[in-house]
């Protein structure tokens, strides 16, 4: 059982596409090996700055031989028949051979393939893999056509076994397979001759290479640890920083300096991104005042003084840095938010939408609009809406974008605006992912909210929406923070009036006159599934808000986005509950009644009526409802006729009939003061009580009754359960049942 | 004769070693380009001989100016004209990495004592629709260079690849000769009868310079500059292969010094502040449609001669 190991060596691997690139190679070379019959125990990757390495154990010598028989076509086709048959096997015709297939002769073709050893199969696989490697950007270099991430120098690729090992035969554009690399670019650049995986990690070890990235990482934070620790200190844990250091040296060296007296009284985030961003330093913190007071350098190499060079010029660099972060933090300081913020109102925020300065005073409208609905005051929203974006026109945000907010809340504080203001200033961006706290303060949610909303609307309006994989401008998340404030904050909100306020702020006047076509528009807005009552409050409002500046055009279609809009965000509602465990179809048949576009209201029936179709009672409900409409639309179309008549119970024919029409009076008297005071739970109770006389009604009674008159009244009163439960929510959207 | 210390000691110094080292490598010295650039990189050394078939190997320190990085010659660091050292070797040779690291040997950083180290950094000029993969290299965290391989410019696809060099000299140098404030940096010997420092030559330029980026250059006309150079880059482009004596030539050299002038007027009308997000944009469109035309006249150019 031989081992196999592959190293292709190259110049230095991106340290971002490092840890991909080692699972890619494990994948693509396994499953290239199987694929063509060489079967193995166990395999691992590893990658270096400057190498991929595979070791795959437990190989087998050679690979199981195929006997493959091909039927051809009859021996009295045409000869082209078989000539396209010879063709496609590659063989010729005397090795073709003639069986009794049913009443006819066929040609077959038999051919057997030996087993081939494992060397074959090897090179086979590895040329493969590398010429078609995904790396996410490749390149050429010189005048090859071969493409890898950056120039590659090596192959060893060779098979060991107790007995010994073997050079696999392969040469890739000229590099011919060996079983020599490379040590350290520095330390040790020797070619180094290896024979097996162990010794092959050994001896790297020995040249100032460790293989293992875990290993690395492990070194540079119990090293950086140590060093800390012995002055007292702490290493501001950063994992994917470390990750990314680990990928940047092959022999790593960890040394520690202190941060210049004179940079310690810049604000901790802007110390910790410039040593982040630039240098890849992590940052060390004194655990007594919080602060930042050092950095931890990890350097690719041992040298004769102890790395003090090396230290002296990291540290040199890094002053220069901080010298021009605290030169813009000063020159930050010296300009008050507000006038910041008049330096935003030449700024492009996008071509169809105005400046920043614009969209600044629309949030700050909204925000103060908002306010009472969460609790903040109306002043305060404004204010901080109004100072949220100021430091986008900083110096520091200009150079580091990572610390907007950050910032906003440092210049915001210093120029001695309230501290809800100040928040607002850095919280107002979030939640910016789905992990991402949700704000709580008041003015922070209000700020939040109004800057989403406006950002869907105006997307919304011009039109940007999110297509397929491409949302660059985020709005998806931006959609999902909304959500998360609203449900986070128990936000009781009606969207339809914020988002048409919101639009008709977005909307350019556009003096097309077109006749308004308000038929055509309850037409789309039904076949979206609305209530012709909620589209004609929504229609008015909405003509109300706008009148004066908008062609009948216009409202027309920023109508139909206010909805369009208020879709997305139930979209995202369904993906962010999915989470919870919340089904799809359960939403729709909550939304499908039309005009929920509270979200609270919105989750807190949908989860009584989740719960409820998790009963015995909700589960035979939900089928007798299906059953009912079922039976009502197979005889509607028959007759074509709808069936929506008042039943009458006179005419009930058997005691389960009455019964029925009793409990629906009941449940009917029920729900209506249960949905009145948002008590689905309630709601959900009282149609409970229906499932015994519906599964009793269908066990007894026959709906197609020889009468005619029974007949259609028993119809109406199936229509009769429809009408009743879908007060409560659409049934027929839910799945099952 | 006299030894060659094993460091420099002024910043010319470091040029003169550069230039020595890569003489010695079989690179053409070539000279500045006379015009205004923002990087080594649009010297048509570099640019418009990346394209093609035929073998190149030019060095040259370029003069570039990036007007958005004055600093009234008060930052340690930033500078709005510096110098460049470039490099370009078509096709890229195998050992290209080797031999830049013994360009830093030759101006005395000695690879035992410090930290070398090339980091990603893909290259990538939007103006002249050019990019290519390669690294930053960092001594003790310090980004000495920019090493690229060329895979595109102006659209065309680098065949074969060049390998791009580009020094910044005075950050270079000011590491190297432990200087903290550029302007402090000696510029010739120090035990010179005349010893100049880096400001001695250029600190009222830069103050001067600064002045006239951000505060007075006159908008409305470098505006119609960047309009004419446009125009005639296009008009240049446009005249017929034949000229009046039967001669077919075409102009991708004079077109490009258009090209370049548009540029560089774009990036003086950015450090006025008059161009907007969305205008940047649409600006940077424009000046890479004129590299792109210039690329596309060159290459044609190239299959005349050839």
């Amino acid at each position: 059982m031989p081992d196999l190991l592959l190293e292709l060596l190259s110049e230095e691997i991106p340290a971002r596409m490092q840890a991909r690139a080692a699972e890619d190679l494990r994948r693509l070379v396994t499953e290239g090996l199987v694929e063509r019959g060489l079967t193995y125990a166990h395999a691992t990757a590893f990658v270096t700055p400057r190498r991929l390495a595979l070791a795959v154990a437990g190989l087998a010598e050679r690979s199981a031989a195929l006997r493959e028989e091909r039927k051809g076509p009859r021996v009295d086709a045409p000869e082209k028949a078989l000539e396209g048959f010879l063709r496609s096997t590659g063989l010729a015709r005397e090795d073709l051979e003639i069986r009794d297939d049913r009443k006819s002769q066929v040609w077959f073709a038999v051919t057997e393939r030996p087993g081939r050893a494992a060397a074959a199969i090897v090179a086979e696989t590895v040329e493969a893999v590398v010429r078609g490697f995904p790396w996410p950007k490749s390149m050429r270099w010189g005048e090859g056509g071969l493409r890898w991430v950056r120039p590659l120098h090596g192959i060893l690729c060779q098979l060991s076994t107790e007995a010994g090992s073997e050079i696999v035969p392969l040469e890739i554009e000229g590099i011919r397979a060996g079983d020599t690399t490379r040590g350290h670019r520095f330390m040790a650049p020797e070619t180094i001759r290896v024979s097996g995986v162990e010794d092959y990690a050994a001896r790297l070890e020995r040249a100032r290479v460790l293989l293992d990235p875990a290993e690395r990482a492990g070194r540079i934070r119990h090293d950086a640890k140590q060093l800390a620790f012995a002055q007292g200190l702490e290493v501001v844990e950063d994992e994917a920083l470390l990750a990314e250091i680990a990928g940047l040296v092959e022999w790593p060296v960890v040394l520690m300096g202190r941060i210049g007296e004179r940079f310690l009284d810049l604000p901790p985030e802007v110390l910790q991104t410039s040593m982040k961003a630039h240098q890849k330093f992590l940052s060390v913190r004194d655990p007594n005042s919080a602060r930042i007071v050092g950095y931890v350098v990890v350097a690719n190499r041992e040298t004769a003084d102890d790395g003090a060079t090396i230290l002296a010029g990291n540290a040199r660099v890094l002053a220069a840095r901080l010298a021009d972060a605290a030169f813009f933090w000063e020159n930050d300081l010296r300009m008050p938010p507000e006038a910041m913020v008049a330096k935003l109102d030449g700024v492009t925020f996008h071509n169809r939408l105005g400046s920043q300065g614009e969209r600044i005073a629309r949030i700050a409208a909204l925000a103060r609009e908002i306010a009472p609905l969460v609790g903040a005051d109306p002043d305060l929203a404004e204010r901080a809406a109004r100072l949220a974006k100021a430091d986008l026109a900083s110096e520091m945000v200009y150079e580091f974008p990572e610390l907007q907010g950050v910032m906003g809340r440092y210049y915001a504080e210093r120029a001695g605006e309230d501290p809800a203001v100040a928040a607002a200033a850095e919280e107002h961006y979030s939640p910016l992912g789905p992990n991402d706290a949700v704000p709580k303060a008041s003015v922070s949610v209000a700020v939040a909210l109004a800057d989403k909303l406006d950002t869907l609307a105006g997307h919304w309006w011009i039109p940007e929406k999110p297509t397929g994989s491409r949302d660059p401008f985020a709005l998806r998340r931006a959609g999902l923070g909304a959500i998360r404030l609203i449900l986070g904050n128990d936000l009781r909100l009606k969207l339809t009036e914020l988002l048409i306020g919101v639009m008709v702020a977005n909307m350019q006047a556009s003096k097309a006159a077109e006749a308004i076509s308000r038929a055509g528009l309850l037409d789309e807005l039904e076949k979206k599934g609305l209530r012709q009552d909620v589209i004609d409050r929504a229609f008015e409002e909405f003509a109300s808000e706008s009148i004066s500046d908008f062609s009948d055009e216009e409202i027309r279609n920023g109508l139909l986005e206010v909805y369009d809009l208020i879709f997305f965000l139930t979209d995202r509602l369904k993906v962010h509950l999915r989470g919870e465990g919340i089904r799809h179809d359960v939403i729709d048949a909550a939304f499908q009644l039309g005009g929920q576009d509270d979200l609270m209201l919105l989750v807190a029936r949908v989860r009584a009526l989740q719960d409820f179709l998790g009963t015995e009672d909700g589960a035979n409900l939900l089928a007798g409802y299906k059953r009912a409409v079922n039976i009502l639309s197979q005889e509607e179309k028959k007759d074509g006729v709808e069936y929506s008549l008042d039943p009458h119970p006179s005419l009930a024919e058997t005691d389960a009939e009455r019964a029925l029409f009793t409990a629906l009076d009941a449940a009917e008297v029920a729900i209506a003061p249960a949905l009145d005071a948002e008590d689905f739970a309630g709601a959900m109770t009282a149609l409970a009580g229906l499932r015994g006389p519906i599964d009793a009604f269908f066990d007894t009674t026959i709906v197609n009754a020889e009468s005619d008159i029974v007949r259609r009244n028993r119809l109406c009163l199936l229509h009769r359960i429809r009408t009743v439960m879908n007060r409560v929510a659409v049934f027929s959207a839910v799945e099952g049942g | 004769m006299t030894a060659i210390p094993a460091s420099p000691r002024c910043f010319q110094d470091v040029i003169l070693r550069l230039q020595a080292y890569w003489a010695a490598q079989g690179c053409a010295m070539l000279q500045p380009y006379d015009m205004e650039v923002g990087a080594g990189t649009f010297h048509p050394a570099t640019t418009l001989r990346a394209l093609g078939p035929r073998a190149w190997a030019a060095a040259y320190v370029q003069p570039s100016r990036r007007p958005t990085d004055g600093r009234y010659g008060e930052n340690p660091n930033r500078l709005q004209h510096y110098y460049q050292y470039q490099v370009l070797i078509k096709p890229s040779p195998p050992d290209l990495q080797d031999l830049y690291l013994g360009s830093l040997a030759a101006i005395g950083i000695d690879a035992a004592l410090h930290d070398i180290r090339f980091v990603e950094d893909d290259w990538e000029s939007p103006t002249l629709g050019a990019w290519g993969l390669g690294w930053e290299v960092w001594c003790d965290g310090m980004e000495v260079s920019q090493f690229t391989y060329f895979q595109q410019v102006g659209g065309h696809d680098c065949r074969p690849v060049s390998g791009e060099l580009t020094y910044g000299l005075e950050r270079l140098a000011m590491y190297v000769l432990g200087v903290d404030h550029v302007m402090d940096m000696p510029f010739n010997d120090p035990d010179a009868a005349i010893p100049l420092t880096y400001g001695d030559v250029f600190r009222e330029a830069e103050r001067e310079f600064s002045r006239w980026n951000f505060e007075i250059a006159d908008t409305d006309a470098l505006l119609r500059h960047f309009e004419d150079a446009e125009a005639e880059c296009a008009r240049i482009l446009a005249a017929p292969e034949t000229d009046g004596a039967g001669r077919r030539i075409v102009m991708a050299l004079p077109a490009y010094d258009q090209c370049i002038k548009a540029s560089h007027l774009f990036n003086l009308l950015d450090a006025r502040g008059v161009i907007s997000v969305t205008e940047r944009q649409a600006y940077i469109g424009r000046v890479r449609a004129l590299a792109r035309a210039c690329a596309d006249a060159f290459v044609a150019a190239e299959a005349v001669a050839a």
